[in-house]
């Protein structure tokens, strides 16, 4: 039980960061953004393409110390997170933006982002194919810790990632004056207009932020399993479970909803399929929904 | 070489029935979407359930060899009509949990909790093999007067009973909608605040709303059932059960039933076609990732719907009701 919440907290630190990214979006684009799952596994398959054409060429073929991944990879966290903030920035252009331009109800975006999540994963489907990828072929080198838990390096390597990239994030929104125009238009956009700030440029930058974060938890998630192309579609449920359980809009509650929804989810194996994870996650959401819809920071 | 006249027409039956039978799951979605400006990304789910629920209630309990094969946790042996109905109403009933718990929330939560209930749906149904066999599924659903005709004709049978449905429920909802009742539905899609002051319960008018096209939803399902004589989780996927369903609505017209009908029958033309032609055309190496080609597609069309032309092929009609 202990090991398995040990796990719970590894998926969750990844969970945390794409909660982060959903919340954000919902709090400063105010949508709900279902393409958020096939942003990370569109960072994921980038980071894939970048490492193999360089293992085709024979460069940075080292491993990077303990960990079953070579130095390819590492860099290839560069262009994906940067491909894939790109493409959240375009599609805010391109969709988003016209829309907000109409005046389009609220709703229409969250379908909108539905289209968009599925010429993605079709895209995805198309170049790669359905079969599972995997970023290294090699054995994953294990750590023995204390009272008999036993932890892949890599997991070590992500949990790393993971909490040093949500520290940055929160440091950014409390420390940056940037940070803080987006808290403001997040809090009231017309006050924050009045106050001289875009709210256009800081929506571009949230959907900047945010895919970032999509890529590299897409990328840290194929690193502790396997990519495919449903992979994003499938982590959709906790994301939002988690985000909805943290209050929309709260980066420490994404952070505590995605904790919670990770250690939930490794756990309930000990009794049920794990390919019940989604159920789970969704079974917490609408207990959420049902006791608590504000989430645990919220007012009403 | 002759025109094989019979088979074009058994090709243009069988396509009928399951553009018909999309057409039903597209109105029911008009109902939600159109009318009503709910959210449902989960018709997925409702087209599982009532599939599943039909074919529970009108299957007998496994018995003899077949019973070592098959496991089956319901079997009540009813007649078609008895499915259908039972299909309606366990549709109806999850509709009804969903939208209690969201449809006081903001509108984007009634759609994360859809894709829940669907996804959860079709986890259920795979890996519970207690109760409707896992992923094999269940087979030999009973055909509605079967026997009537020749069986080479029976196609065409079908069609006849789909149609039916479809015409019964078009019928309904454009009662429903030109009633005092479908004003109000589309008076709280248009501006909820102003419906609300003028002293309407909103949350019931939408939970309404949500139930009935689920309802719709789920004879859609158990129509699906009877015809193809099996049921599998696998079916049930958020592309094949709920999002060509929004593409259909979308381009055939939201808020208007002829434009669902209309979308139902022409984007299963283009979906059934892109089929034929991936068999036929499209090279033996690309065969398995060519269908995703409509990933793309599907997604495509709706963005460029959303942006372009909300309203459709045929937009919403004017309607000035009886007073």
């Amino acid at each position: 039980m202990l090991e398995l919440t040990v796990y719970g907290i590894i998926l969750g630190s990844i969970i945390a960061l794409g909660a982060i990214g959903i919340t954000l979006i919902a709090h400063i684009s105010r949508m709900f953004d279902f393409a958020y799952g096939d942003k990370m596994t569109a960072g994921a398959y980038i980071a894939l393409l970048v490492s193999t054409l360089f293992s085709m060429g024979g460069l940075l073929q080292g491993k990077v110390g303990p960990f079953s991944f070579n130095w390819g990879l590492m860099v290839a966290f560069i262009p994906a997170i940067l491909i894939t903030a790109g493409l959240s920035i375009l599609f805010n252009r391109w969709v988003y933006e016209p829309l907000r331009r109409r005046g389009a109800i609220p709703i229409l975006f969250a379908m909108v982002s539905m289209g968009i999540a599925f010429a993605l994963r079709g895209l995805i489907y198309i170049l790669w194919g359905a079969d599972y990828h995997f970023y290294s072929p090699s054995v994953r080198p294990m750590i023995f810790l204390p009272l008999g838990i036993k932890l892949r390096t890599d997991e070590v390597f992500i949990m790393v990632v993971a909490w040093a990239l949500v520290a940055l994030i929160y440091l950014f929104l409390t420390r940056v004056k940037m940070g803080k125009a987006l808290r403001a238009v997040a809090d009231n956009p017309d006050l924050a207009r009045i106050a001289g700030i875009s709210t256009e440029r800081m929506i571009v930058w949230t959907e900047g932020i945010a895919g970032a974060l999509a890529a590299v938890g897409g990328v840290l998630y194929g690193i502790e399993t396997q990519l495919r192309p449903e992979m994003g579609w499938l982590f959709l449920l906790p994301l939002f479970a988690a985000a909805i359980l943290g209050s929309l809009g709260s980066i420490r509650g994404a952070l505590v909803g995605g904790l919670v929804m990770g250690i939930a989810q490794q756990v309930s194996t000990a009794w049920l399929l794990p390919t019940y994870k989604p159920a789970v996650a969704f079974i917490i959401m609408v207990l959420v929904l049902l006791f608590r819809p504000q989430g645990i920071f919220g007012r009403r | 070489m002759g025109i094989d006249i019979g088979g074009i027409l058994s090709f243009l039956a069988s396509f009928a029935i399951m553009a018909a039978i999309y057409a039903i799951f597209s109105m029911g979605l008009n109902v939600q979407w159109g009318y009503t400006g709910l959210v449902n990304f989960g018709i997925a789910g409702f087209f599982c359930i009532g599939a599943y629920t039909s074919a529970l209630v009108t299957t007998p309990l496994p018995t003899g060899v077949l019973a070592d094969y098959v496991d089956q946790a319901i079997g009540l042996n009813q007649p078609f009509l008895v499915g259908v109905l039972a299909a309606a109403i366990t549709s109806g009933l999850w509709a009804a949990l969903i939208g209690l718990l969201t449809l006081r929330l903001r509108a984007d939560y009634l759609a994360i909790s859809t894709i829940g209930l669907a996804e959860t749906l079709r986890l259920f149904f795979n890996n519970e093999p207690w109760l409707a066999n896992g992923p094999e599924g269940l087979v030999g659903l009973p055909k509605p007067l079967y026997g009537l005709v020749p069986p080479q004709y029976y196609n065409y049978l079908y069609l006849a009973i789909v149609l039916a449905f479809l015409a019964l429920i078009y019928i309904a909802i454009e009662r429903g909608i030109r009633s005092p009742w479908g004003r109000v539905l589309r008076a709280m899609r248009e501006d909820e605040v102003m419906t609300s002051a003028n002293g309407k319960n909103v949350f019931l008018f939408k939970l309404q709303s949500l139930v009935v096209g689920a309802m719709i939803m789920g004879i859609g399902g158990a129509l699906y059932a009877h015809y193809s004589a099996a049921v599998q989780p696998s079916l049930f996927t958020p592309m094949f059960g709920t999002f060509i369903i929004w593409a259909m609505l979308s381009l055939g017209g939201t808020g208007n039933n002829k434009g669902a009908i209309l979308g139902g029958f022409v984007v299963w033309a283009i979906w059934s076609w892109s089929t034929f032609l991936i068999r036929n055309v499209v090279p033996a190496g690309f065969q398995t990732r060519a269908p995703y080609i409509r990933y793309i597609l599907i997604g495509l069309l709706l963005v460029i719907i959303m942006l372009r032309r909300p309203k459709g092929l045929i937009g919403e009609e004017r309607q000035v009701s009886r007073f």
